[in-house]
């Protein structure tokens, strides 16, 4: 333990104050790609929006399903080890897994269809039936923003099977889970920031 | 009670120091890494300005020379100033002035240090490779299609970024729950507050530079084209998203060294601040107005009439904060009992130059003004008089404040002395020519020049050359203090202020057990008995 | 008084009409800054050597300033920040609208030179030839990167950028030769990049717009069918894919977004290089950006064709009906 802190409870404080300071770094990393996606949408207008339509609904919205359901299933795994039943804990961040790697597998569904179009992002981009540069760009920033999205999926997958793995190694328990609620938070981030990417690239206005 | 060795004595062999999670040793790796990115940045700055002797070739080409002043740019904003006064006196006393035994995450502070020389050696090994010449601040489309490697350079920025986005995490959580028992945000020094305001900054401000250089560098390798007209990118939108980070970024440059300066003017003068509460509140009114002022740099980038307006208001506003730390800290040298000694000598020479800047600056926040002025030599004179005549005044007052509690030596004031006289009159020749050159119309980043400029480029030239051998001298008896310098007490400035009264240097954990201040560290209303030692009035009474 | 602080701040002659304004503005703003830093160190040198002292001295604190001086002394220096503010906006927003009756010439920056087309149709690269005593104003983009046209002597600049166009104006006051300096940085040869605008007595141009306007005219016709434009667009007022030339100069052209623009030499030139910029409403989203593919003189042609069919029987009926649900929000008629 550190040697600042006279006890786990100030410990603790500092952690949570700590991931929060760091969540708020997080968003204000993907504000900046919201900020970008404005300024074009609200330029381009109308052939914006029909490459916006291209993008299939049904995709985007199952995807934020899983990652909702995912992310009630990190509360149930918080819940369940304050109440001492890690057993289910463990599933429960069993099944967080499931869900984000199925949430992952349904983004390589969605890019390799897009790239068998010729749908790829920048200078790669070569889909003849929508030839606008308004398109281009949609495109490349529904790459760009949803790459970094699948980045930070990736990270908190890592976070959940390490929790999982401490679990089995009973260094978490109803009295020490701390780091359990922290990679819970960060896996609500990622949650959210899905929430708002979901309207912007998949639900037309 | 046994004196517990010092934090330099406490653990030996060079494992103990790589692997210290002590904050400050990592404060002094810090200081190791930027220094050593000052004199890089410094040698870059040098062969510039031998170059623009003469109005065409001097020593190099133009490639060479429009890389040289890149680097220079890319290595003083990122691998020296963002980091140097925070991340060395920060780190060191941030701690030692709440009355903690070190930061929130000490692993953490350790994880920085390594994030920092990864990313200083990736861009330097960048800058060998190859290096780049888009100017420090990449400017699409030229950045993204430019012969060079700016993915690399862009990747080792980034990782700079993330060290500072750390530091920021750990500073902000180490002051919100290691105060001391009984030390409120009231009560705590003001240089606390300028390295809380800081990280602030840098923790809501970097992200956004790792997404513009992530752009980018990703544009330039793979052609992502966000702000490639011929791919439907807008130009001017890379220029929003930079300077969105790279504003506030001035700021946190510039607050810590705010911060030094308000513990000296207490120190040397013997008085508490004018009002405290001013120099607080100023620094998180710079913290947040600061985000809300970028656009004045894209006055002449093609916005709109209705937007210069707004940016160049709120510009106006932010420079109010600055000017009311200036009343305070002038105002609190009145009445008070002086004693001139180097770092006051600072405190003088920034007060001037920042002043100065500070309203060359109002200047350029004029938009009509701005118009002529704008990416001329005008506007590299008025950052290097806030930069170097504030930020690295203030470093260097920080470093000859702090040297006896640090080292437990002194150094030769005479040479202190001789040398902010030389740092600061060889800046005033540097850069003072260069507000003239801008007025005159001279561009910046131009390699040749008309010939009519030719002498204000050799005056510049030649108070850079009295610049760096000021700053030479002074590493010179530094250097010769740490070994031979005359051993000092825990409290030779006779400051009220926290970390005089720890030990000279301080012992690894800075206190035996948690202090309980009874005095505040701007209390010079309490009677000094001459004791240097202030711990020992608060156990007497 | 104006020449002793102009001399003494190392600034060029004052060669346009909004120089001296600009000039005084800047010397009351820069001996503010100078009497400011210098108050502030005598402030302090006064301190210094007033109350110095060593050990055994008392402190002698003076009263703490009353909390009003210090508001008057904040309030007062606020106020005037502001005030500089003001006078320097609506200087600024003098540089940026253009009287309505300056000539129009055409600039294209590109890797390291300048490009300038005039109504006559003549083009020059280094030379930009203005009369005096009329507003010019220029309507600029780029062919590669962002640069900065600047003529320190008429205290205007503005970024030129690829993908858009960008407008600058001045008006010379006497005769002479002054240098055009590139101000954002290009690439290698950025400092060389430069030219020179050349003012002559308004007697030696003359109004050539007319006059040789129908040649210009006649190459633009040319141009038109070169390039594809004659695909989209007819002369004769018949409803095709994009709007039809007749009658479109001067007309005012209702947007996609909503509001709508004077078909003006600026408007139009913008069209070529950024279609969708200020896309005309009831018309599809197809036309192709020329930037880059059309050089200073046919950009200039087209614009002149356009004009010299303002009269022609026009009134332009959509092919297609308007698209509906458009996001974007109102353009403003400012040029960007």
């Amino acid at each position: 333990m550190s040697e600042a802190y006279a006890d786990r409870a100030s410990r603790e404080h500092a952690l949570y104050l700590g991931m929060w300071v760091f969540l708020g770094s997080e968003t204000l990393l993907f504000a900046g790609l919201f900020g970008l996606y404005s300024a074009y949408r609200a330029g381009y207008g109308q052939p914006f929006d029909e490459a916006l339509r291209h993008n299939e609904q049904w995709l985007g919205s199952v995807n934020t399903l899983v990652l909702i359901v995912s992310s009630f299933f990190v509360a149930w795994a918080v819940h369940l080890t304050r109440n001492d039943r890690l057993r289910g804990a463990l599933w429960s961040l069993v099944a967080v897994v499931a869900l984000g790697l199925t949430f992952l597998g349904l983004k390589a569904f969605e890019y390799t269809h897009h790239l068998r179009e010729g749908i790829a992002p920048g200078a790669l981009y070569h889909y003849d039936l929508l030839p606008d540069p308004a398109a281009r760009i949609f495109f490349t920033l529904y790459y760009f923003m949803t790459g970094l999205h699948a980045l930070h999926v990736v990270a908190g997958l890592t976070v959940m099977v390490w929790l999982i793995r401490r679990i089995r190694r009973r260094r978490i328990d109803a009295h020490h889970h701390t780091e359990l609620e922290l990679g819970g938070l960060y896996w609500h981030l990622v949650d959210i920031v899905w929430i708002f990417l979901w309207p912007l690239l998949y639900l037309t206005g | 009670m046994t004196a517990l060795p010092d934090f330099w004595r406490a653990d030996r062999g060079l494992r103990s120091w790589l692997l210290t999670t002590d904050h400050k040793r990592i404060g002094v790796l810090f200081f190791i890494g930027v220094s050593l990115s000052l004199l890089i940045g410094g040698v870059f700055a040098l062969l510039l300005r031998l170059e623009l002797l003469t109005p065409d070739r001097t020593l190099f080409s133009a490639a060479t020379y429009n890389k040289l002043f890149t680097h220079h740019g890319i290595v003083m904003v990122w691998l020296f100033m963002i980091p140097a006064i925070p991340a060395t006196f920060g780190n060191f006393f941030l701690p030692i002035m709440i009355g903690a035994k070190d930061v929130a995450f000490p692993k953490l502070n350790l994880a920085s240090f390594y994030v920092y020389a990864l990313g200083a050696i990736v861009t330097l090994v960048a800058m060998i490779a190859g290096g780049v010449d888009t100017g420090w601040t990449f400017y699409a489309p030229y950045s993204t299609v430019s012969l060079g490697r700016v993915g690399l350079v862009a990747t080792g920025v980034f990782i700079l970024g993330v060290s500072s986005i750390l530091s920021g995490i750990n500073f902000i959580v180490t002051t919100h729950t290691l105060r001391a028992r009984g030390l409120g945000w009231f009560d705590i020094p003001l240089f606390v507050w300028a390295i809380y305001a800081t990280s602030i900054i840098q923790v809501l401000a970097t992200p956004v530079l790792g997404l513009s250089l992530a752009l980018v560098g990703v544009d330039h390798v793979w052609g992502l084209g966000l702000f490639d007209p011929e791919l439907g990118g807008d130009p001017v939108l890379f220029q929003h998203l930079f300077w969105f980070y790279s504003h506030p970024a001035v700021y946190i440059m510039i607050l810590p060294a705010m911060g030094v300066i308000s513990e000296v003017v207490s120190t040397f003068s013997h008085n508490p601040p004018l009002s405290y509460r001013a120099i607080a509140y100023s620094s998180l009114g710079i913290a947040f107005v600061g985000f809300l002022t970028w656009g004045h740099h894209m006055f002449v980038a093609g916005m709109s009439t209705f937007d210069a307006g707004l940016f160049g208001i709120l510009s106006m506003f932010v420079a109010i904060f600055s000017a009311i730390k200036v009343f305070t800290w002038t105002a609190t040298l009145y009445g008070g009992r002086i004693v001139f000694n180097t770092p006051l000598l600072y405190f003088l020479g920034f007060a001037f130059l920042f002043v100065f800047g500070g309203m060359s600056g109002v200047a350029v926040a004029t938009s009509s003004l701005d118009v002529h002025w704008h990416d001329t030599y005008f506007i590299v004179a008025h950052f290097h008089f806030i930069m170097v005549g504030g930020t690295l005044t203030g470093f260097l007052a920080a470093i000859h404040y702090w040297f006896p509690k640090i080292t437990g030596r002194g150094y030769s004031e005479r040479w202190g002395l001789v040398s902010a006289m030389m740092v600061t009159l060889g800046f005033f020749f540097t850069f003072m020519p260069q507000f003239l050159l801008g007025n005159a119309g001279m561009p910046r980043r131009y390699y040749s020049y008309p010939d009519r400029f030719q002498w204000l480029n050799v005056l510049s030239t030649a108070g850079a050359s009295v610049l760096a051998l000021g700053m030479i001298l002074t590493v010179g008896y530094l250097a010769a203090a740490i070994f031979r310098g005359d051993r000092t007490g825990a409290n030779p400035w006779r400051s009220r202020c926290f970390e005089w009264r720890v030990p000279s240097p301080p012992p690894k954990h800075n206190f035996a057990e948690p202090p309980v201040w009874q005095i505040g560290c701007y209390a010079y209303d309490v009677e000094d008995h001459g004791s240097d030692d202030v711990g020992a009035k608060e156990a007497a009474s | 008084m104006n020449e002793l602080f102009r001399t003494l701040l190392g600034l060029p002659e004052q060669a346009s009409t909004v120089a001296t304004q600009i000039d005084y503005l800047h010397y009351v703003v820069i001996t503010t800054a100078l009497l400011g830093a210098t108050g502030v160190a005598a402030a302090i040198i006064f301190c210094l050597y007033r109350f110095r002292g060593d050990a055994a001295t008392e402190n002698h604190r003076g009263p703490s300033a009353p909390f009003w001086l210090e508001l008057m002394a904040v309030g007062g220096l606020l106020g005037m920040f502001l005030a500089f503010w003001l006078v320097g906006f609506r200087q600024y927003m003098t540089l940026q609208t253009p009287p309505a009756d300056a000539i129009d010439i055409y600039v294209i920056g590109k890797q390291w030179m300048w490009s300038f087309a005039y109504p006559d149709g003549t083009v020059s690269n280094v030379e930009l030839r203005v009369p005096a005593g009329r507003p010019v104003r220029l309507l600029m983009t780029s062919r590669d990167v962002i640069h900065s046209f600047y003529v320190p002597a008429f205290r205007v600049k503005q970024d030129v950028v690829p993908g858009r166009m960008t407008s600058l104006w001045f008006e010379a006051r006497r005769p002479g030769t002054y240098d055009i300096l590139c101000a954002e940085y290009c690439g290698l040869s950025h400092s060389r990049m430069r030219g020179r605008v050349v003012v002559v007595p308004p007697s030696q141009l003359g109004d050539r717009e007319g006059e040789q306007s129908g040649d210009l005219a006649a190459t633009g016709q040319r141009v038109a069918a070169e390039r594809g434009c004659l695909r989209c667009h007819t002369v004769d007022g018949t409803p095709h894919i994009g709007p039809t030339f007749a009658g479109l100069w001067g007309s005012r052209v209702p947007l996609i977004s909503g509001g709508s623009v004077v078909a003006d030499g600026a408007y139009l030139t913008e069209s070529m290089m950024d279609p969708l910029a200020k896309l005309h409403a009831g018309f599809p989203p197809v036309m192709p950006s020329y930037f880059g593919r059309l050089s200073a003189v046919e950009t200039a042609a087209l614009v002149e064709l356009i004009r010299s069919l303002r009269d022609r029987g026009g009134g332009d009926e959509p092919l297609a009906p308007a698209p509906t649900g458009s996001l974007a929000t109102p353009t403003t008629e400012v040029p960007r």
